[in-house]
Order: C-alpha cells, then structure tokens, then sequence
C-alpha cells in the first residue's frame, strides 16, 4: 500500500515539477506575474508537503529552502531576477535528482547545497538570521492565520469608522469594494447611530458596516485594506469558519449564537428571549433589545457561511470524479481488444452482407455502429495535449542558448493540440534534435544578427496543428536559413546527387536526413556530426509521418513534420489487385476513377490518364508488384494527393472503406519500400498496408535511374 | 565423436525438404499449422513467402526449401508451417518455415551427432550445427537462428 502510495507521489511530483518549470519559464518573460508567482509556490509546497508525508525527508527539506525564497518574493521582499530563476531551474532538476534515487543509495547533496547557498545570497541581508539557522526545517502546518493559500476562510469584519472619516478623506466605499475584491463578500450597513435630524452633522459618518467575507487570502490581507485608516476607525476581525476547521456538524450556528459572539446580545438577554419561542430574531427586534439591522446582519452572515460549506461540500466529489488514473498497459490492452474487435467487425459484416438476412444485416450495422463508437472513444482516451512536452522545449532552449551566448527565445502555439500518448513520447527525440539543429546552426549569434539587420534576439517557432487524420508540428525559426549550394555541392561529393540532375529545393534541402551528411566545418558539443537529422527521419517514418523543410536564405528554415493521429487504427480503402487485398490510407485519397483500355490504347503507353482536362500520372500497381495474372477490362484509378501532386494508383477493383488496425511486418520486412504494414481482413487474410508516399519516390527513382 | 555446443539430450522436430531430412531443436518450435493463405509482400525475394495471420498477429513465412537451393515448395496435403522462435539481433521473432512434411519428435545424444563435413553437404555449413543418425538415416539438424539471421535475410533482399 505504501508503496503504491510512493509511486503516485512519485508521479504526482514529476507532474508538479512540469508544472513548475513551465511557470518558471513563464515568469522570466512576465516576472510581476503574481499569479504565476503563486503557482510556482504552490507547486513547491505541495511537493513539499506530499514528500515529508511519504518519508522523502531530503525533497521536503531541500524544497523548504527554495520556497522559503519565494515565499519572500510573493510577498514582495525580493524581485523575480535571472539569477533567482536560473536556480530554481536547478533547483527543480535537483528534486527531480532526489525524487528519482532508488531508495537506500546515497544521496550527493553537494549539488543541493551549493543551490541553498546560491539562493540565500540572493536574499536580502536583513531577512537572512532567521532562515539561515533551520539546517533540517520543520514542516510547517497550514496555519490559521491565513498563510496556507489552499485555506479558504471566512471573516466577520466590524468596521466602525470614527465620524470624522469623511473629512480626512477617506471613502468608506472604496474601502469595502476592495474588501469584497479579496473573494466572496456579504456587506451589512449598520444605520442605529444615525442621530436624530436636528442632532446631525452631515459631515460626519453615522453608519458602521459589518461584513462578511470567505477568502483564500488571510487576515493580513484583510488588514492590510483598513492600513491607512487603522487609527481612525475601530475594527473588529474574526474568523468564523474555515477549511481547515472543518465542523462536521451540518448546520452553522444559531442566530442568538452569533449575537452572543459578536457581543450584541448577553447570554441571559438570549435565554430571557427564547423563553418567549417566538420567530427569534422578530423578537429580538419586538423588545427593542438588538436593532432590525443587526438581526439581519447576523442573519446574513448564517446564509453565507452555510452556502460557503454547502460549495464546499459539493465541490470536492466532483473534481475527484472529473479524472483517474489508469496505468498505461491497461489502456494499450483495451486498444488490442478493441483492434481485434474491429477486425472481428468486419467479419461479421461480410458475413450478414453475404447471407441477405435482413435482420441479421441490421444486427451487423448495429454492432458497427457500436464498434465505430467504442474505437473512437477507445483512441481519445489515449490523447493528450503536446503542450505538456513544449515546457521541456523552452528549458532546452533557454539553456542552449546561454551555453552558445545566443539570444533565443522560444514560442509555440497549438499547445492544446491533441495527439496519441505513444506518439508524443516517440516525438520527443526528433523534436529535441530539431530544435538543437535550428539553434545551433539556423541562429546566428547576436552580432552577426545585427549585421544583417536583425533583431539580437533570435526566435524559434514551435507549433502544433490539425490536419485531417494528421497533425502538423512546425518547427520555424528566423535564422540563417539553409545553405542551398552548400548542401548540395556535399550532396553531390557524396555521390547523393547526381551533378547534373535538375532538382527541386525540396529534393536538395532533404538531403540534410541522410545519415553522416553535415556540412558543419566543425563538430559542436551540440550538433554537427551529421547523426540529429537521420534520427529524426528514422524516428519519424516510424510514426508513418513525413517530413518537409523549406528555407530561405536569410531569413529562417521550417521544419514541417506530418504526423497521424493515431498509430493503431486507420481509415483506409480496400483495393484488390489479382486474388490480393491491398489497404491505401484513406486520409490523401482523392476520388477513383476507370481506366479502360480504350484509355489506356489512346494515351500511347504512357502512364498518363486525363481526368476532367487535368493530366494526373499514375502507377500501375500491378506491374510494379509484379503480379502475374490477368489484368482486367475495367481497372480503377485511386487518386491521391501526395505532398500536393496527383498520382494514380491504378487497382483491379476497388472493395470499399475499411477500418484498417495497423500490424506490423515486424523485422523481416522492414526494407521493404511502400509496405508500411499489415492489416487482417475480415475473413482472416492478410492485406498489406500501402505507404503510397514512399511508393512513389521509389518509383522515381526507378524512373529516374533508367533514364 | 560429438559437436562443441551439443552436450545434453535433446529433442528435435523432424521434418522433410525435398527427400531430406532435416530437424530442429524442439526448444524453438512453438507450434506446427497447417497451410493456410500466404500473402505476397512485393519486391522481396521469391524464398519470403509472405506473411500469415497468426490469430490475430502478422508472422512472415519463409521457404526453406528455396533458402536451401532447392525448388520452390508445391503444395501437398502434407505441407505445412512449423512456428519457430528464432533470435533476431537480440530480440525474439517468431517466424513460419514452410516444410514439404512433419516427421516425428526423435532424442538424439551428443555422441550421435557429428559435425558437418565442409564439403559434400551443398548447403551452407554455418546453418548446420551437426549431422545426426536416425534409423540409419541421416539427419541435419538446423542452426536456425543462422537461417534466419538478420545478415542473411538484408544480403538478400538486396540481392
């Protein structure tokens, strides 16, 4: 049990230290932002807090420092600075250290300790005695005097101000608006001191207000409101109910209680009262003992504070139902179920298709129906937001760019894009790559930026966004730009190139994925040994993905990678070529055409078809795959778009759409070019998934190689 | 005389190719299917046969006979897969070879199992771990792991 208990915080706190990096990366662009000073302190304490629960003293006492720190800068004693944020940075790496150290080995506290000195010279000289001396601090408890900013509470404030208040100045309005800006409030004014008209000085202030107030900001804040006027006014703070004093009881306390408290009433004038058993406050209010006003207030104050724990005791329930946590193999093992469920769909349907049973066909649409549902909510369940990677892109930035003294900043957006949790995790080394690359060789240093009349600071783009069945990850920076010439005077000397051969941009800049290929003149510690990018075009061509890269020399390079939403389940088209099934990716095809041979006869063997005046260029899947048997009067085009060019794929006979669960070949096939998978059809066949995009560079070349 | 490496008891699978007879370490085999659709995967060589369903996985099946240098399998009412679990660059794969017939399960001693002579056999030596006797009969008994290796499968799909 407690083990389980120490992997979830253990999990709990690797979420929490996200969290905190990314506010910390935050705050260097907005240090005043106190709500992210804030954040950042929440997350500490509770790490904190959570750690001396579960025996990891060392987080709990490494944290207190760091956060005793910015403790003092959420209450302003320190500014945010570069220096206090380059260590909390750290500071964040070291409980990550310490949260990760098998129990029982020993700790290195060298690296923790030279962090704590760090900070503490950060600290004002004149707050340091006190904190200095705690070697092993205490945890402190959530007190009640508001410290705790988890702790909501609610405050009965009496604010008596003298009669001269209005001549120093003072709006008591004001005042009590910035009372109720603190958090939920309730104001009573109190009207019995009013004098009679003759006795009046309209100058002066007859009222007192009694206000009732819930707030997460604590009885400092509170006073810290009335600070100028403090002399002039009597002023009466309690709190009457908080979080922390939970009263299981249900109710809130009885009118005549509050009076009692509030010392409106004395107890004997309460019992000589409820002697009579009438409506309580109608008779404080008939013998003339508590003011209409009074009661009211006091009855006010009842309503608010049982709303406030009625909401309270309603929210919690919620937001503990709103998530679980579900360890990952069950989720993996749910999509196999529902993977094999599909196929067995499938069968199902050509069955109810074949025998012409109505009834039982309407069953079979039925259970398609019901399948398509639970895949989809089966793959969603998988999806998670890329933003929660993008904070370890700014870190990387951020520290890349101090170690090669470059001015870079990082910004993204789509960070809500959603995408497959496996795919974001096999996307984090291709990205990491990328963004070194554009670092290191795409930003030039911030002299030779301003040369070209740049600004210093260089920036790196980083974004995500969907596109049909895929999402797009752009990686854009307003760098150097790629060295056309350069790339492929190398391109060529490697024999990648031909000399002569015409190409596109596009075809030189993808040289730069083929592996050892660098035109670094040197090796960094950060990139040049031409490794990076084949990385990337390995890691994603095995997400099924693409990439592209445009450049303009000058002014940046884009880095553009197309990924599918999902690596289990595809919409896809069944053709069949011969007695073989072939499965194309739904997602670029455009539309089928027939192609006769008549139109085969007028287009003089070339492989070219005319499609509404369009000349679309297609592949004979047939010939290409050698398949023998006869080739039939009618065959269908597939037209798709492939990195914006039309290209047909001619088939036998085109079967219909199909729910495609992606098998792999596994390690025989791997090379083998435009196969980018298996799928099992429902009569338990095997058809081969096709790449088409790599179908056609391979017939390029081929092309290309016999011209 | 007996073979490094073969020094326990063991139990093979027996099975033909052409007139031969070959065997296997029991150890390797997970089961033996009937044969069922194979399908083609293009442009590979003629001795990948394709792959099979496997109950829901996608397992590749290979001709022994044409890895052998023999002609390419006809299908009888005897043909049939044997499922091996082969060792693939560390990782176990599990893959179909494609066998004329079964014979039976037969335990052979390491003192009955010689090594291969280099010449004579046709084949290439590094696939056979020894040469076994059963009922006066000579048995090959397979290296598979070597049949199958990574090397032997990337030379030729680029041959």
């Amino acid at each position: 049990m407690m083990e389980q208990a120490i992997a979830t915080y253990r999990e709990e706190a690797g979420e929490l230290l996200a969290e905190l990096e990314t506010s910390l990366l935050d705050l260097e662009e907005t240090p005043d932002d106190n709500d992210l000073i804030n954040r950042v302190f929440r997350a500490m304490h509770t790490i904190k807090g959570s750690g001396a629960m579960f025996g990891f003293d060392e987080i709990a006492g490494f944290t207190h420092e760091v956060e005793t720190v910015f403790d003092m800068v959420r209450n302003g004693k320190m500014t945010v600075t570069k220096p206090l944020l380059d260590l909390t940075l750290k500071s964040r790496d070291h409980i990550f250290y310490l949260l990760n150290i098998p129990t029982g080995e020993e700790v290195d506290r060298s690296e923790g300790d030279e962090i704590i000195a760090g900070l503490r010279q950060l600290v004002p000289k004149s707050d340091l005695p006190q904190k200095g001396s705690s070697d092993v601090p205490a945890i402190d408890l959530p007190n009640l005097s508001g410290d705790d900013l988890a702790n909501e509470c609610t405050w009965r404030i009496r604010f008596r101000p003298i009669p001269s208040i209005l001549m120093c100045g003072t709006n008591p309005i004001s005042l009590i608006n910035e009372l109720r800006e603190l958090g939920t409030a309730h104001v009573v004014a109190q009207f019995e001191d009013i004098p009679t008209l003759d006795e009046l000085v309209p100058e002066n202030c007859h009222i007192y207000w009694d206000i009732i107030l819930t707030t997460t900001r604590g009885e400092d804040a509170i006073k810290d409101v009335f600070i100028f006027v403090e002399d002039d006014c009597e002023l009466k703070i309690e709190l009457i109910d908080s979080s922390g004093l939970i009263d299981r009881e249900q109710g809130y306390k009885k009118l005549g209680d509050i009076l009692v408290e509030r010392g409106d009433l004395s107890p004997v004038e309460m019992q000589k009262v409820l002697m009579l058993q009438k409506r309580f406050g109608e008779l404080l209010v008939e013998q003339g003992i508590v003011s209409p006003e009074k009661v009211q207030s006091a009855l006010i104050e009842q309503q608010h504070v049982k709303s406030v724990r009625k909401e309270r005791s309603e929210a919690p329930p919620q937001e503990a139902a709103a998530s679980i946590r579900v360890p990952a193999e069950r989720l993996d093992q749910l999509i196999n179920l529902v993977g094999e469920m599909v196929t067995v769909q499938a069968h199902l349907s050509q069955v109810s298709m074949a025998g012409g049973d109505s009834t039982f066909i309407a069953i079979s649409e039925e259970v398609e129906r019901l399948t398509n549902e639970l895949r989809d909510t089966a793959l969603n369940i998988r999806m998670l937001p890329i933003g929660s990677t993008f904070s370890k892109f700014k870190r990387l930035v951020r520290d890349l760019s101090n170690e090669l003294g470059k001015e870079i900043e990082m910004e993204t957006f789509g960070a809500e894009t959603e995408l497959d949790k496996t795919v974001i995790e096999k996307l984090n080394d291709p990205l990491v790559h990328i963004i070194r690359n554009s670092i290191d060789h795409g930003i030039e240093m911030p002299e030779t930026r301003r040369a070209a009349g740049k600004p210093s600071t260089g920036i790196v783009y980083l974004g995500a966004e969907h596109s049909g069945d895929s999402v797009l990850i752009t990686i854009r920076d307003n760098g150097a730009g790629l060295d056309r010439d350069a790339i492929r005077a190398k391109a060529i000397e490697r024999g990648l190139l031909s000399a002569t051969a015409e190409v596109s941009d596009r075809e030189i800049y993808a040289q730069i994925f083929a592996p050892g290929f660098s035109t670094a003149a040197k090796v960094t510690s950060v990139s040049g040994r031409g490794v990076g990018m084949d990385v990337v075009k390995r890691g994603i061509e095995g997400l099924r993905g693409s990439i592209s890269v445009d450049s303009v020399r000058g002014t940046g390079t884009t880095i553009t990678l197309k990924i599918p939403l999902t690596l289990a389940i595809i919409d896809s088209l069944l053709v069949k070529i011969g007695k073989d099934h072939f499965v194309l990716p739904l997602a670029a095809i455009e539309e089928c055409v027939e192609l006769t041979r008549e139109d085969i006869k007028n287009s003089h063997g070339r492989n070219l078809a005319n499609v509404r005046g369009a000349i679309i260029p297609y592949i004979p899947l047939r010939q290409h795959f050698c398949i023998k048997d006869a080739r039939p009067e009618i065959e269908q085009i597939v037209i798709a778009d492939i990195h914006g060019t039309k290209v047909g794929f001619v088939v036998d006979h085109v079967v219909g759409e199909h729910q495609t669960v992606i098998k792999s070949l596994g390690k025989m096939y791997r090379d083998v070019k435009g196969v980018s998978g298996a799928t099992i059809l429902g009569d338990g066949t095997v058809a081969l998934i096709l790449d088409m995009g790599v179908l056609l560079q391979s017939i390029e070349q081929l092309e290309h190689s016999e011209v | 005389m007996s073979v490094a490496g073969i020094t326990e008891t063991v139990q093979y699978l027996t099975f033909k190719l052409d007139e031969e007879i070959f065997a296997l370490d029991v150890a390797k085999v997970r089961e033996i299917l009937e044969i069922t659709n194979i399908t083609k995967v293009p442009q590979t060589p003629d001795f990948m046969r394709g792959v099979i369903n496997l109950r829901g996985s996608v397992v590749p099946v290979i001709d022994m006979r044409l890895k052998f240098g023999m002609s390419e399998t006809e299908q009888t009412v005897n043909t049939c897969i044997i499922v091996v679990e082969i060792n693939m660059d560390g990782d176990t794969t599990v893959l179909g070879a494609l066998a004329d017939s079964v014979q039976e399960v037969v335990e052979m001693e390491p003192e009955s199992i010689e090594a291969a002579p280099h010449i004579g056999t046709k084949l290439n030596t590094d696939f056979i771990r020894g040469m076994g006797k059963v009922d006066s009969r000579f048995v090959m008994i397979l290296d598979i792991d070597k049949v199958f290796s990574q090397d032997e499968l990337i030379d030729l799909t680029q041959g």
